[in-house]
């Protein structure tokens, strides 16, 4: 493994303020900072991991209830969503270049971008959650999705086996009462997921801030701008995490008419 | 990601990477609408993959670093998440109702 | 907070004075010691928890504690000893001190974060003694749903999340110890050449880094469904309580090789200084470590042989379950041949060492018993599982520790302990142990249940048995604490390598200075070269 050994060299970490005393050089820090990035992106994969298991179970065993209720998810505006995340890594990815090629002024301009972008994205992420509690779609928030606002048995008939047991009351009921708790699963999982993406996304928010005002204060360098470079990594992940949950929540089953 | 010399990516190629990722995200909602029947599934997550592993190796640098750790993290992360999905799945498939729930009345009926 | 040391030099405990100079630190060997209080804490709360079991089980009617009572004891003393313990117990304490002065580095990669874990761990402790003192929790160490997210009446969310806090802390740490090995050693330092007892860390932080975060969403799952009212593991209303189940011990079949690797690092230093001989098939030890990880993750579903899943799938985990045992065999052969034609000795940290060997094999083979689906579903859920994970736990893990504290005790403090008094203590505690624990595979085979309060009059007699050990067990904890202590103040002085062992760590002061080194060292020869160390000279009983 191509690892670098520890050689004192104190006058480096005389010239370099934000050298810390521990490392021999700029060098090691840096390495050691990215690596340090890496594995804890490898553990929030760990940790998203476990929703998507319990997700993977529950879509295979309610499939026509994932189905119909992921469909009551606004295809256009996840999909506008997804595209504002994707320009915020842009605006990211473009602003560790600037920092590699010494150009302040740029890095503070796509760093507000990025900002900008995230932003957005949570507060059209708030705009949806707030159409699911209109529709009563928000399990314990008189979750209904037989009747009234968030029915969501009109048009999917067939894909719930409605019509199927429409004649019988009993049966009717017993399958609408499943629906209920079925769909219920689907939005658990839906606020847990997104929910746990947007709070990842805040953090991001708050890590971008920083990092914003210390670009504005001139502390990257083509020499030095690894705090940027890993925040840049966090960021990029989040990205990654929608990139997932956007196909898997939104388009369980979008053909028309089924 | 951590090379003696950085690598220094051109703006053109990001912006790109910027490009085919907005087309495959409108491209993924798109197919959604046809009917592909169980291919659907494979092809939604398919186009993700694809758009995850394009941030990684070039907007995360991961194409450019000489370091192997950070390869070998994204394996070993990857790979025990496919750990934790596939042996649960194991137990799921290979009950004797399969991955089809019965409804809860059924179940009743079987205690 | 002053602790007079052995000599006038500056060390990291003499450096500064004053109780910000110890919260404000980065130096990972005073963030030990403060982990070291706070572990040992947390220690005699649980075994305090312990101490309410093992006396309401004298007897076979319940007459010391109400059912809801016992069942809020056995879950604490669980909950505590697992997560506020166990897991933090030798990675927190002795890797954190000891980890940088093996690598030849002057701290570890991340000191700020080091020091933040401590502080997690802290918030996390004081979230679950609130927890304990306001109603505490009775849902078994294992938060198992539906009892968990809907009939308990006791303080859920609050434990599950405390633990889910103390999670972040062991991730950090974890974080800390890998990109410390890979990016900090010394020069000539190649992996080759690292101590075991650094392979062993290495080996438990991957664990700490992909397992802990499974369990962080699960409990956020079960704090979720408690406070929601969401339904996702309730079977009435389509959810799957063994999800939780596969998803919980994911980790937590992991979390076990957490608590046990790092006790097998420190056997693998005290055994070939107390032979006087390297350590035999230093990369079978080394690999061996890795193995118990990686295999370790694929078991997880042994704890669920009855609770429903297909028997196809048990099949297979009981066949991984056999697997896994495979590496830390090869462990204790490699230490016994260690031993083979070497210079055995007797001083307490070696016989710590021989108690772990003796007690881990035990511990190890019963666990086979219960990787046997046959003998299985008879054993699930009895006194057999408790006795077998005891054994690994306490008489492995916890025998490592001490061990370890005995052995660096002269780097860590300056002082020797009295010998004397170790190996009496040593003596004590594994007679204790056994007779705690022995008779609770007596117990389990002839089907007392676990975490009942009440048991039939025929199992009184190995009842009293095992809580006259826990008794002698105590005694033999408190002990180290008393002497230990006394050490600090009437301690012999202790020379910088008192046991001739080798290693980075003993080539510095004891203590040892902020900065470990003078110069950073530059190593040319491989770890355990005790064909060329002196003898120490002859461990005398003193005082």
């Amino acid at each position: 493994m191509s690892d670098s050994p520890a050689v004192l060299e104190h006058a480096e970490h005389e010239d370099r303020p934000e050298l810390r005393h521990h490392f021999a050089d700029v060098e090691q820090q840096r390495n050691a900072a990215s690596l340090g990035m890496w594995w804890f992106l490898g553990t929030e994969i760990m940790f998203f991991g476990g929703m998507f298991c319990a997700y993977l179970i529950y879509r295979r065993w309610y499939f026509p209830e994932f189905a119909a209720a992921s469909r009551t998810l606004d295809l256009k505006v996840g999909t506008f969503n997804t595209v504002v995340l994707i320009c915020s890594s842009l605006t990211v990815a473009m602003s560790v270049r600037a920092a590699q090629l010494g150009k302040h002024k740029q890095q503070v301009r796509l760093l507000f971008w990025t900002l900008v972008f995230g932003l957005s994205f949570l507060g059209i992420k708030t705009y949806e959650w707030g159409n699911k509690y209109k529709e009563h779609h928000i399990p314990t928030f008189d979750y209904n999705v037989i009747s009234g606002e968030g029915n969501i048995v009109k048009g999917n008939e067939a894909l719930l086996g409605i019509d199927e047991v429409q004649n019988d009351p009993v049966k009717l009921r017993q399958r609408q009462e499943e629906i209920q708790q079925h769909t219920k699963i689907f939005y658990s999982l839906y606020f847990a997921l997104t929910g746990m993406h947007a709070i990842h996304m805040i953090v991001g928010v708050g890590i971008f801030i920083v990092i914003l005002w210390m670009a504005h204060k001139g502390r990257f360098t083509p020499e030095y701008h690894t705090p940027l470079e890993i925040a840049g990594l966090y960021w990029h992940f989040v990205d990654i995490v929608w990139i997932y949950l956007f196909p898997l929540l939104y388009l369980i089953d979008r053909r028309p008419g089924a | 990601m951590s090379e003696h010399s950085e690598h220094i990516v051109p703006a053109r190629l990001y912006i790109l990477i910027w490009a085919i990722l907005i087309v495959c995200t409108v491209l993924t909602a798109w197919v959604a609408t046809v009917d592909l029947g169980k291919f659907n599934t494979v092809v939604a997550l398919g186009i993700a993959t694809f758009k995850a592993s394009v941030v990684v190796l070039i907007f995360m640098h991961v194409k450019y670093t000489s370091e192997k750790m950070t390869k070998a993290i994204l394996l070993a992360a990857v790979f025990w998440l496919l750990l934790l999905l596939v042996l649960s799945l194991t137990d799921y498939s290979s009950r004797p109702q399969g991955l089809l729930v019965p409804s809860s009345s059924d179940l009743v009926r079987m205690v | 907070m002053e602790i007079p040391n052995s000599g006038e030099r500056k060390n990291y405990l003499n450096a500064e004075y004053g109780i910000r100079s110890w919260l404000f630190t980065t130096d990972h060997k005073r963030i030990a010691m403060l982990y070291l209080l706070s572990i040992t804490l947390f220690f005699f709360i649980g075994g305090f928890a312990a101490l309410l079991i093992r006396l309401e089980l004298l007897t076979p009617g319940g007459d010391l504690l109400t059912a809801d009572a016992y069942n809020k004891a056995f879950t604490t003393h669980g909950q505590i000893m697992v997560f506020f313990f166990l897991i933090p117990s030798i990675p927190a304490v002795l890797g954190n001190f000891l980890i940088p002065m093996m690598v030849g580095a002057k701290d570890l990669a991340f000191p700020r974060i080091n020091l933040i874990s401590w502080y997690i761990y802290i918030a996390a402790g004081i979230l679950y003694i609130h927890c304990l003192v306001t109603g505490g929790v009775d849902t078994g160490w294992t938060f198992y749903p539906t009892f968990s997210t809907e009939f308990s009446n006791t303080k859920v969310i609050e434990a599950g999340l405390a633990i889910f806090i103390s999670g972040f802390s062991s991730i950090l740490t974890g974080l800390n110890f890998v990109v410390t090995v890979h990016r900090m050693r010394a020069p000539g330092l190649t992996w080759s050449r690292l101590p075991l007892f650094v392979w062993s860390h290495y080996a438990t932080s991957i664990i700490m880094l992909l397992g802990t975060p499974v369990i962080a969403i699960t409990l956020v799952l079960v704090v979720l469904e408690r406070a929601l009212n969401l339904g996702i593991f309730d079977p009435t209303r389509g959810g799957d309580p063994v999800l939780f189940q596969h998803l919980f011990w994911f980790y937590s079949h992991p979390a076990v090789y957490i608590m046990i690797l790092p006790s097998m690092a420190v056997i693998s230093e005290i055994v070939p200084c107390f032979s006087r001989k390297r350590v035999f098939g230093y990369s079978f030890v080394a690999i061996s470590s890795i193995a118990i990880a990686a295999i370790g993750f694929l078991v997880w579903a042994h704890h669920m042989f009855v609770a429903g899943i297909s028997l196809y799938s048990a099949i297979v985990f009981s066949f991984l379950s056999f697997l896994v045992a495979v590496p830390s065999a090869v462990k204790i052969f490699n230490w016994t041949a260690t031993m083979y034609k070497g210079s055995v000795s007797f001083a307490t940290p070696m016989l710590y060492a021989f108690g772990f060997i003796g007690l881990f094999t035990i511990g190890g083979l019963t666990g086979l018993f219960l990787a046997t689906l046959g003998t299985d579903v008879h054993l699930h859920d009895t006194y057999f599982v408790i006795a077998h994970f005891h054994y690994v736990m306490v008489g492995g893990a916890i025998m490592g520790y001490l061990g370890g504290i005995h052995f660096w005790w002269p780097k860590i403090s300056g002082r020797m302990y009295p010998e004397a008094w170790g190996r009496l203590a040593a003596l004590i505690v594994f007679i204790g142990f056994n007779l705690t624990f022995f008779p609770q595979f007596i117990l389990g085979y002839l089907g007392m249940p676990r975490r009942y309060w009440q048991y039939p009059p025929e199992y009184q007699v190995l009842n009293v048995l095992s809580t006259a050990g826990a008794t002698i067990l105590a005694v033999g904890y408190l002990l180290p604490l008393v002497y230990l202590l006394w050490s600090l103040r009437y301690g012999a002085p202790a020379e910088d390598n008192p046991w001739k062992a080798t290693g980075l760590e003993w080539t510095t002061s004891s203590p040892p200075p902020t900065f470990n080194f003078d110069e950073t060292p530059v190593v040319t020869e491989e770890a355990y070269a005790y064909d060329k160390m002196p003898l120490p000279e002859e461990v005398t009983l003193e005082r």
